[in-house]
């Protein structure tokens, strides 16, 4: 079994910071890792590997640069990685991007994708379904445990729902996202950093791929972005100090202005 | 192209869920502008009759996909059903809540109709044209971006529970119900269900409350005394994801980006800093009290009531208060 890990490199958001003046993101210094959602994935991919000899390869889209973390990917077990880069791809939406992934996927090879729910930039959960129906293979969202039967070509999938969850069956080729929580990333192995040193990374641009250029990059993308902010304050505040009873009073009548009490 | 706006109407278990609401009052509002028609799509087994509800919320038609075949979610069937629905119709635009169903759904079908969609939004505006303008935060809410969708219909875009408001319930209001036949193609389905397990543990809801009694890292060690506070009051309490990273409450009473999205009448904000992750996610509340020691805390900013003080203090003599008025 061909297990198509789908990974990105995703600036660490809890670093971020806003400049005051410009309302733009401050990305300088901020640390680049691999997106939490598929690091889990990659790390059930890797169990499959563990449990039943499945081969697992990694595929990420992104500047040259995401290179680091498909050799994190090949340190930690990963067997081959794909690297999707092209100046063609940028500015894609997530319609476009999974345009891109799906057709190097094609050509990368995989009886069944794993990928991250979403990404922490992003938050969209868009491309992985969207993977899917580009390729025509069913997609289990919201997985939290994942077991296959290869005798059976059949994956067992447990999936979440807000109120409930699914334990279902799909038969053949199938794409499935996952979350993070659902399982605790191996380290990379000291074995496994020589290792991957030795293990070329291999390129997929636009030319090895099997595209519309209509249907990619910023030109591809159906959503355009038309500006970016970020939340300015506002002061329609009523600030008080006072001693607790006078606190109590003055919310009290501020309720009872309201109707609540 | 019509100018109609679509709204997916999500039921579990024959149960409308309170987005697919919030999402149609929406719809009104962009349809005063733009024109054009509110219209839910109502798809499942056995539920013809709850078509009527969807009217009753404001919606000016409803197509309903009934079918055996459709009795559980499944990403396929449902996006086969929806998918016809669209084709048929072809709506401007076309909402879903961004649940685990919504979000499973919506992006399948943009991708089969070759439409942008837009995830989690937070505002929604349309212009005259009926081109839309969806506002949505990233970078875990650092940012927000505004995007439009150009050249493709319908525009899609996700809206998270507790964003948007209803518009009154009214049985007397008209509508038409139109049942769509729709072959569903089932040699397309690979997925099976084994079991599915409603988990009765119910994550609370704290979007559906009225009062939230809201506690951050401030008042971590105070947990009884909130939630005795939030009994008198009659409210929920809610945290910030602080409070559930240290373990006192479960991540289904988070209010934020990564949490829930909440909109109650009364939102008190006790202990609690005011990081834009929070706010993100109960800014759009109708009353927000917030009792903080420390005055440059930047929930001020969005409060409407500010109080500089020690919550701990502050609660028990709002208790006597409210008891006093009762
Ligand atoms: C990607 C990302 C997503 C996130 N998502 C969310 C999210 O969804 N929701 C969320 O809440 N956070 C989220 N956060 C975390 C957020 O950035 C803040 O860290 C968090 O909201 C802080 O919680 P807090 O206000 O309870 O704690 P603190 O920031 O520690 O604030 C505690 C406050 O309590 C006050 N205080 C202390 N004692 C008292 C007292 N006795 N009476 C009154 N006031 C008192 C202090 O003055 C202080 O202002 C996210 C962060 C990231 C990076």
């Amino acid at each position: 079994m061909r297990i198509a890990v789908c990974i990105k490199q995703v600036p660490n958001t809890t670093e971020i910071k806003i400049d005051p003046v410009t309302n733009t993101l401050k990305r300088d210094g901020v640390p680049s890792i691999m997106n939490p959602d598929d690091k889990a994935a990659l790390e059930s991919a890797l169990v499959l590997k563990d449990k039943y000899n499945a081969e697992v390869v990694v595929v990420t889209m992104g500047p040259p640069q995401a290179e680091l973390i498909l050799r994190e990917a090949m340190s930690m077990g990963a067997d081959e990685a794909f690297l999707v880069t092209d100046r063609a791809f940028a500015g894609s939406d997530t319609w476009a991007t999974s345009t891109i992934l799906a057709a190097a996927l094609k050509k990368v090879g995989y009886d069944i994708i794993i990928g991250g729910r979403q990404a922490i930039d992003g938050d969209t959960a868009q491309v992985g379904p969207q993977i899917a129906e580009h390729l025509d293979i069913p997609q289990v969202t919201y997985v939290v445990e994942i077991d296959i039967d290869e005798k059976n070509n059949v994956c067992r999938v447990k999936k979440e729902f807000e109120d409930r969850y699914q334990i279902v069956e799909v038969k053949g080729k199938a794409l499935f996202t996952v979350l993070s929580g659902m399982n605790e990333p191996r380290y990379m192995l000291v074995g496994g950093i020589v290792d991957q040193e030795e293990k070329a990374i291999t390129v997929i641009t636009v030319n090895d791929i099997e595209v519309d250029r209509g249907n990619i990059g910023l030109l591809g993308s159906p959503t355009k972005v038309k500006s970016s902010f970020s939340k300015t304050v506002d002061s329609n505040k009523e600030l008080i100090e006072l001693s607790p009873q006078e606190a109590a009073k003055v919310i009290a009548d501020k309720l009872a202005e309201k109707h609540i009490i | 192209m019509s100018k109609d706006i679509f709204v997916y109407i999500e039921q579990r278990d024959r149960v409308i869920q309170n987005v697919s609401f919030e999402l149609i009052g929406e719809a009104r509002r962009l349809v005063a502008v733009s024109g054009g028609n509110v219209c839910g799509v109502l798809v499942g087994n056995n539920i013809a009759s709850l078509a009527k509800e969807v009217v009753a919320n404001g919606a000016d038609k409803v197509f309903v996909v009934d079918n055996k075949e459709l009795e559980y979610y499944t990403t396929e069937c449902y996006a086969q059903a929806v998918t016809a629905v669209v084709r048929k119709h072809s709506p401007n635009a076309m909402l879903f809540g961004a649940s685990t169903i919504g979000r499973d759904l919506a992006p399948r079908i943009s991708a089969r109709v070759h439409t942008g969609l837009t995830a989690d939004c937070t505002d929604l505006k349309i212009d005259e044209e009926g081109n839309l303008f969806m506002t949505r935060p990233a970078f875990g809410g650092s940012l927000f971006a505004t995007i439009a969708c150009p050249d493709h219909r319908p525009q899609m875009s996700t809206v998270r529970p507790g964003v948007m408001k209803k518009v009154e319930y009214d049985t007397n209001r008209a509508g038409e119900i139109i049942t769509e036949d729709v072959a569903i193609d089932a040699t397309k389905f690979a997925v099976k269900i084994v079991e599915e397990v409603k988990e009765t543990k119910a994550a609370v809801k704290i979007e559906d409350s009225k009062i939230l009694v809201s506690m951050g890292r401030g008042l971590e060690n105070n947990l009884a005394q909130v939630k005795n506070f939030a009994t008198v009051i009659g409210g929920t309490v809610s945290c910030s994801r602080a409070v559930v990273d240290a373990g006192v409450w479960k991540s289904d009473r988070q209010v934020g980006q990564t949490g829930k999205t909440v909109r109650p009448d009364v939102y008190f904000a006790m202990g609690i800093s005011g990081a834009v992750q929070h706010i993100a996610g109960m800014d759009g509340s109708d009353l927000i009290i917030a009792i903080n020691k420390d005055k440059t805390a930047a929930i001020f900013n969005t409060a409407h009531l500010g109080i500089v003080g020690d919550a701990t203090a502050i609660m028990p003599e709002l208790e006597k208060e409210i008891l006093a008025r009762k």
